[in-house]
């Protein structure tokens, strides 16, 4: 039901996260049944391993007896950790398995064992009520495992809360003024956009620059289809959020009066980045990414560059998103105030703000209830 | 998910108190909200006992969304100590020192099977979880253990709501639980080696499945129960207790443990769980008369059956038949 909710209180500086959700922990590759490592997910340190048969685990990373973390200690048999400290005993449900110096075990031991599922390149842990881990609420990423797309991505430790990444993917304006030798143009901020709240809850941002000269990195980019690619293109920024917190951006050219925006993407290239950023603490966050591509699947060198190439441009979103959050916590006393190119990120926080509501999470300082 | 968290005590007030069983009332507390009980978890309430106080821990049956509105279910026991009385006397408006829900006996929804066996009153730790089991689609038994219908509360609502999952063995009707053939049943079933019992209820039941457990050679960490060190093979009886080392020599009430009586006779032991779990309050045994009525959990059946040690936290001294009043020695460490 809609209801008026006070000026503000959606433009909180440090936004909770929800834990009913599913997050990205670590790409696939990163979790061996070799050892173990540690990884925070929404303020929860998790131990990660795989069992022998390759099943992806994750416990929560302190020992039931006097909390050390189970990430330093070792794996054992077929699915079990070994405590470093006291030499317990935890298998993949999290039960305690063996305990030093006595016959029996104490009926309580056991540590949380989150859900996990491996999807879209990604292992993914729900935080929250177990009783309501549905797989099927991973959000869509197929790109990133479709045979028709290729392409490879990183995870960047970010050092400010996740909904100012949101925010910053949400809104693209920021690429004139961030990322000016990549992929910055002034028609970034002078072309209208489309903001909407679909059916199926999630939002689409919508932006065409129609007759455009190409930014560096297209004009490199439309050249490996079309080699030799000169004069001006339509350029297309196709925003999709999931909630919590997973934004894959269709976006692309293709030489100007071909068609792009009627649909027709024959005479351009398209790629897909995707993003899906996992709260650390509030004030961290786990952004992982990767720029997915549909043409020339077959070079692993323009996989390189694409990665190469992104990982620059999103130095600099860090680079800003780090003295952002050192300027907000620097200036307690002072608000955010919106902008009209805020709809996008302004929807995610009022989404975000339901799906807390719905938790009864209303943890002190968050602006969830609290009036500014 | 959480397992144990610190005690946040708060004033719960009582919402309603209502008749469910013989000697059973359902009763209903509300307190701050702290999100919805989990299942398996439990309220700690502070209630008078004797001259002092003394904390009960209740399983949760049902809770809101919020946790706001907790409901636990009380059994009368004449020959407790008191928890259980007090409890009954609660009626509406009435309020108590109560925490948030705690979690020791965390239900593992993800297991491809899953047995949950209550005797008496120990459906109440076992309901929510047989709720979330059928609302995940879980593949579950909830087998019900009474003595009659009568004393067996929820019996109807178990029913409706999980129909042939749900197998009732009532002592008056003649059908009574045969351990063998449940924990034989688990054993030769496919998923045996994960196949989890959560279980509840009088000692005799649980050390029975235990014992059968163990001589099926099912994986120890897959039976799951909770006790909250209340109940014992016999009925408590007063006993004398004696550390000559020390000269003490005391009674030990029927309405206090071995550890309390210790403890008020001036003898500082270390203990921790006060549930039988954590064996840090263990004592050698000098000399017994009487028969020991080992109500902890922590020491293993050869261990009880050798008699050589003794959880002060829970276990007791009953009289042999026709002899004289028991009495127990122990040495300190």
């Amino acid at each position: 039901m809609a209801e008026l909710m006070a000026s503000g209180k959606v433009a909180a500086k440090i936004f909770p996260h929800p834990l009913n959700a599913w997050y990205a922990v670590a790409w696939d590759h990163e979790v061996t049944s070799k050892g173990l490592m540690s990884r925070t997910v929404a303020g929860k340190p998790m131990a990660l391993y795989r069992t022998t048969d390759g099943r992806p685990v994750a416990l929560a990373d302190a020992c039931w007896h006097r909390l050390a973390p189970l990430s330093m200690g070792k794996l054992v048999g077929d699915d079990e950790v070994q405590c470093p400290y006291h030499g317990l005993r935890f298998n993949s449900a999290g039960r305690c398995t063996a305990m030093p110096a006595q016959e029996t075990l104490n009926p309580s031991a056991m540590v949380p064992s989150y859900p996990v599922v491996e999807r879209h390149r990604y292992l993914w842990v729900w935080p929250g009520d177990l009783t309501q881990a549905d797989p099927d609420l991973i959000p869509d990423m197929h790109q990133m495992d479709d045979p028709a797309w290729a392409g490879d991505g990183l995870m960047i430790e970010a050092p400010c809360n996740y909904q100012l990444i949101l925010d910053n993917l949400m809104d693209l304006t920021h690429e004139e003024f961030v990322h000016g030798s990549s992929i910055g143009q002034e028609e970034l901020s002078e072309s209208p956009f489309r903001t909407r709240l679909e059916d199926d809850g999630s939002v689409t941002v919508e932006r065409w620059m129609l007759d455009v000269e190409p930014p560096p990195f297209w004009r490199k980019n439309i050249r490996d289809r079309f080699p030799g690619f000169e004069g001006r293109v339509d350029r297309w920024q196709i925003i999709h959020y999931y909630a919590p917190s997973t934004i894959c951006i269709d976006v692309g050219v293709a030489r100007a009066g071909t068609g792009a925006p009627e649909g027709d993407r024959s005479q351009g290239v398209n790629g897909y980045v995707m993003n899906t950023i996992t709260p650390e603490t509030d004030r961290t966050s786990h952004y992982f990414w990767a720029f997915m591509r549909n043409y020339r699947l077959d070079s692993q060198l323009i996989t390189t560059q694409l990665r190469e190439g992104v990982k620059g441009v999103f130095a600099e979103d860090e680079a800003m998103l780090a003295a952002q959050q050192a300027a907000i916590d620097a200036n307690p006393d002072h608000e955010f105030y919106s902008l009209n190119i805020d709809a996008g990120g302004m929807w995610v926080r009022r989404i975000l703000d339901r799906m807390l509501q719905a938790e009864s999470r209303a943890p002190v300082g968050s602006p969830v209830g609290s009036a500014r | 998910m959480t397992t144990t968290a610190h005690p946040d005590w708060a004033t719960g007030t009582v919402v309603s108190s209502t008749p469910v069983a013989d000697n059973v009332r359902r009763i209903v507390i509300e307190r701050p909200p702290r999100g919805r009980a989990a299942p398996g978890s439990h309220l700690d309430v502070r209630l008078p006992i004797g001259q002092g106080t003394d904390v009960r821990s209740y399983s949760i049956v049902e809770s809101t969304d919020d946790g706001s509105r907790l409901t636990i279910s009380v059994l009368e026991v004449p020959q407790s100590r008191g928890g259980s009385a007090f409890m009954h006397t609660l009626a509406h408006g009435d309020e108590l020192p109560v925490t948030q829900p705690l979690q020791n006996f965390p239900l593992s929804v993800t297991a491809p099977r899953h047995v949950l066996l209550a005797g008496g009153i120990g459906i109440t730790a076992l309901a929510a979880m047989a709720d979330v089991l059928r609302a995940v689609g879980a593949d579950y038994t909830l087998v019900y253990v009474g003595r009659s219908r009568e004393r067996m509360a929820y019996l109807d609502e178990l029913a409706e709501l999980h129909g042939d999952r749900l197998v009732v063995h009532v002592d008056a009707e003649q059908t009574p639980l045969d351990v063998a053939d449940l924990v034989g049943s688990i054993g030769d079933h496919r998923l045996a080696a994960a196949t989890e019992l959560y279980m509840c209820g009088p000692i005799r039941l649980m050390d029975a499945v235990r014992r059968e457990w163990e001589t099926t050679g099912l994986p120890p960490h897959n039976l799951r129960f909770e006790t909250f060190g209340s109940s014992g093979w016999f009925q408590p009886e007063e006993f004398l207790v004696t550390i000559p080392q020390r000269q003490v020599k005391t009674t030990v009430r029927t309405d206090e443990t071995l550890l309390d009586a210790l403890t008020r006779a001036g003898v500082d032991l270390m203990y921790d769980c006060r549930k039988g779990e954590c064996g840090l309050c263990l004592l050698d045994i000098d000399e017994v008369d009487g028969t020991i009525d080992h109500r902890d959990v922590f020491l293993s059946t050869t261990q009880k059956t050798d008699g050589r040690s003794i959880s002060t936290c829970v276990s007791r001294v009953v009289s042999r038949t026709g002899s004289a009043p028991p009495t127990l020695s122990l040495t300190l460490p």
